[in-house]
């Protein structure tokens, strides 16, 4: 299971990517192989003010409906719209192209893991 | 103790020594003795064949629908019943079948509903219509709270036409004030129909606008013009529909740009009911198909490659979703849907035609004869385009004036104002293909005499 070094994590499958004006937001690649095939992503309007940990949107698969939280405060300033055509983009790229919102905001003071606490983390839930 | 066969004796003795308890009414004590009553006064028991004797004598003090001329309608309509209908609603397959949704055992069913929802959006030109609903006013209910879903719940009010059914308007205040939804509602004008211009100023920034056409007092709505006034503000655009037998002559609201049409189907098939059952329908645009409630049955092919049906999107109900589910409704009214679609599909498109415009042309039949006649009888709205209904005002209020009516054998139709209403107190007739010219003779006879 890839989890790459330069991003931070969440307990709830998130990874995020602290940009220059905010941070990125998308799932993990142990996420999306849990949820299987993604039809569908409900992703919030540009603009909304979320809280940390407070939900952004769901993630419909072929066996399940997921939310996704966010793991900072702050403002949804751009989200993936390529998703509404390709939501599988999730499946086949977490990382990259299946990447899910942009917001405004900084992971510090937040509850975030480390790539090696995430890993800890999950083996720890699958032991 | 058998689970089909009442206790007895032995058994009570049992269970009030188990409870601890000495006697069956110490088992009740709770229930206030105000409110018990210890002995009813009933007749001697009777045997079976009696009592249907003297029930049946009892009923024959009843104006029937199907043994006087009837003029019902305002929600609730006759039309032709081939038999066909019912011979294919009582097989045991579709009668008993307790929610059949496994596709590996109930292709007929699943088939059934799909081309129930064909059906629907061919008559509504909408793109996708669901497997449908309990009934018109519920279908409504969902339309209103489906378009504070589709504009994310950020816009709290409903703009409601006045002469939508007032019971629908009233289940949906209902369940309104608990979604935290303010109604508004707009009276019609003069001529009976609605305004686009008062729709368009009743609120700044409804989530929807929902009106009916034909209206409740039969009149047919300036469609185009009220989509076009809902959707200048960013509403969604809601057309109801009580009188679905009217889309044999009237085109469904998609063509005019409505977001969904709605409403009761029971005019296809289900026989008129002393409250029910009914069947509610609606369709939307495949856009928004994710906020659409309801079950919803797709075409798919099996593992041999044939044609076959499954339900499809699941994941907006209850039984994946749990309490992010779309809607509260998890199920549909099957065996009605059942109904219409071998009634439709029995009539056929140019049936469905011919029998509106048989309806229209008794209709206006009718009103011509009644215009002729003159004082003390009216047409309420004589200007106004009406399908199959339509508002008469005489010499006295409407629940008078179908009493007196019903004493000359008439059921003349529904009083107009029975639930309120800021139109002219009177009767709101319905003329359907079932009306004879017979009919027709009794009902103007009928008013020369009351008068």
């Amino acid at each position: 299971m890839s989890i790459p070094a330069d991003l931070l994590y969440a307990r709830s499958h998130e990874w995020i990517r602290v940009d220059d004006d905010g941070v990125v937001i998308g799932i993990t690649e142990y996420a999306q192989d849990q949820l299987g095939e993604v039809v569908y992503v409900e992703l919030p309007e540009v603009g909304t003010a979320v809280d940390a940990n407070e939900e952004l949107g769901t993630l419909e698969s072929v066996k399940a409906v997921s939310e996704f939280l966010s793991p900072v405060a702050g403002e949804v300033i751009e989200i993936n719209e390529r998703l509404e055509d390709e939501p599988n983009l999730v499946n086949g790229d977490p990382y990259g192209d299946g990447w899910l919102v942009k917001i405004s905001g900084s992971p510090e003071g937040e509850a975030t893991l480390s790539p090696e606490e995430y890993s800890a983390f999950l083996e720890e839930e699958n032991s | 103790m058998h689970p089909w066969v009442g206790a007895g004796d032995e058994d009570r003795r049992h269970i009030l020594e188990e409870l601890g308890l000495e006697s069956i009414d110490q088992l009740f004590a709770s229930i206030p003795a105000s409110v018990c009553v210890d002995r009813l006064e009933l007749p001697a028991a009777r045997d079976e064949e009696s009592v249907r004797m003297s029930l049946s004598r009892m009923s024959t003090a009843n104006l029937s629908m199907g043994c006087v001329p009837s003029f019902l309608g305002a929600g609730v309509y006759r039309h032709v019943q081939p038999s066909v209908v019912d011979a294919v609603m009582s097989r045991a397959e579709f009668f008993t079948s307790y929610t059949p949704y496994q596709a590996e055992i109930s292709q007929g069913t699943l088939q059934v509903i799909f081309e129930f929802q064909t059906l629907m959006t061919r008559l509504t030109e909408l793109e996708v219509a669901n497997a449908s609903l309990y009934d018109g006013a519920t279908a409504l209910v969902e339309a209103v709270l489906f378009s504070h879903r589709v504009l994310r719940g950020k816009r709290d009010t409903a703009v409601v036409a006045e002469t939508i059914h007032p019971m629908y308007r009233r289940v949906l205040d209902t369940y309104a004030a608990s979604a935290g939804i303010e109604v508004v509602t707009v009276p019609p004008g003069a001529d009976g129909r609605l305004d686009p211009d008062r729709v368009r100023n009743a609120a700044s920034e409804p989530c929807c606008v929902a009106v009916q056409s034909p209206n409740f007092l039969g009149i047919v709505e300036d469609l185009p013009g009220l989509a076009e006034a809902a959707q200048s503000s960013g509403a969604l655009a809601v057309q109801v529909v009580t009188e679905a037998a009217s889309f044999g002559l009237l085109a469904g609201g998609g063509r005019f740009g409505f977001d969904v049409v709605c409403g009761e189907a029971q005019s296809f098939g289900v026989a008129p009911g002393f409250g029910g059952p009914h069947l509610g329908f609606f369709a939307c645009s495949e856009k928004h198909i994710r906020q659409m409630p309801g079950r919803l049955a797709g075409e798919t092919v099996d593992d041999d490659g044939n044609r076959a049906f499954c339900l499809t999107l699941s994941t907006r109900e209850q039984h994946i979703r749990r309490a992010k589910a779309t809607s509260n409704i998890c199920t549909n009214q099957g065996l009605m849907a059942l109904a219409a679609t071998v009634w439709l599909e029995s009539i056929g498109g140019s049936g469905l035609r011919r029998l509106a415009t048989s309806c229209l042309s008794r209709t206006e039949e009718l009103k011509r004869r009644i215009a002729e006649l003159g004082a003390p009888w009216e047409l309420a709205y004589p200007e106004s385009p009406t399908f199959n209904e339509f508002l008469l005002v005489g010499p006295g209020n409407g629940p008078d004036l179908v009493h007196r009516l019903a004493e000359e054998g008439i059921l003349a139709g529904v009083p107009s104002t029975l639930w309120g209403g800021s139109w002219p107190d009177g009767v709101v007739t319905a003329v359907t293909e079932c009306n004879s010219s017979h009919d027709l003779d009794a009902f103007v006879d009928a008013l020369k005499r009351v008068s």
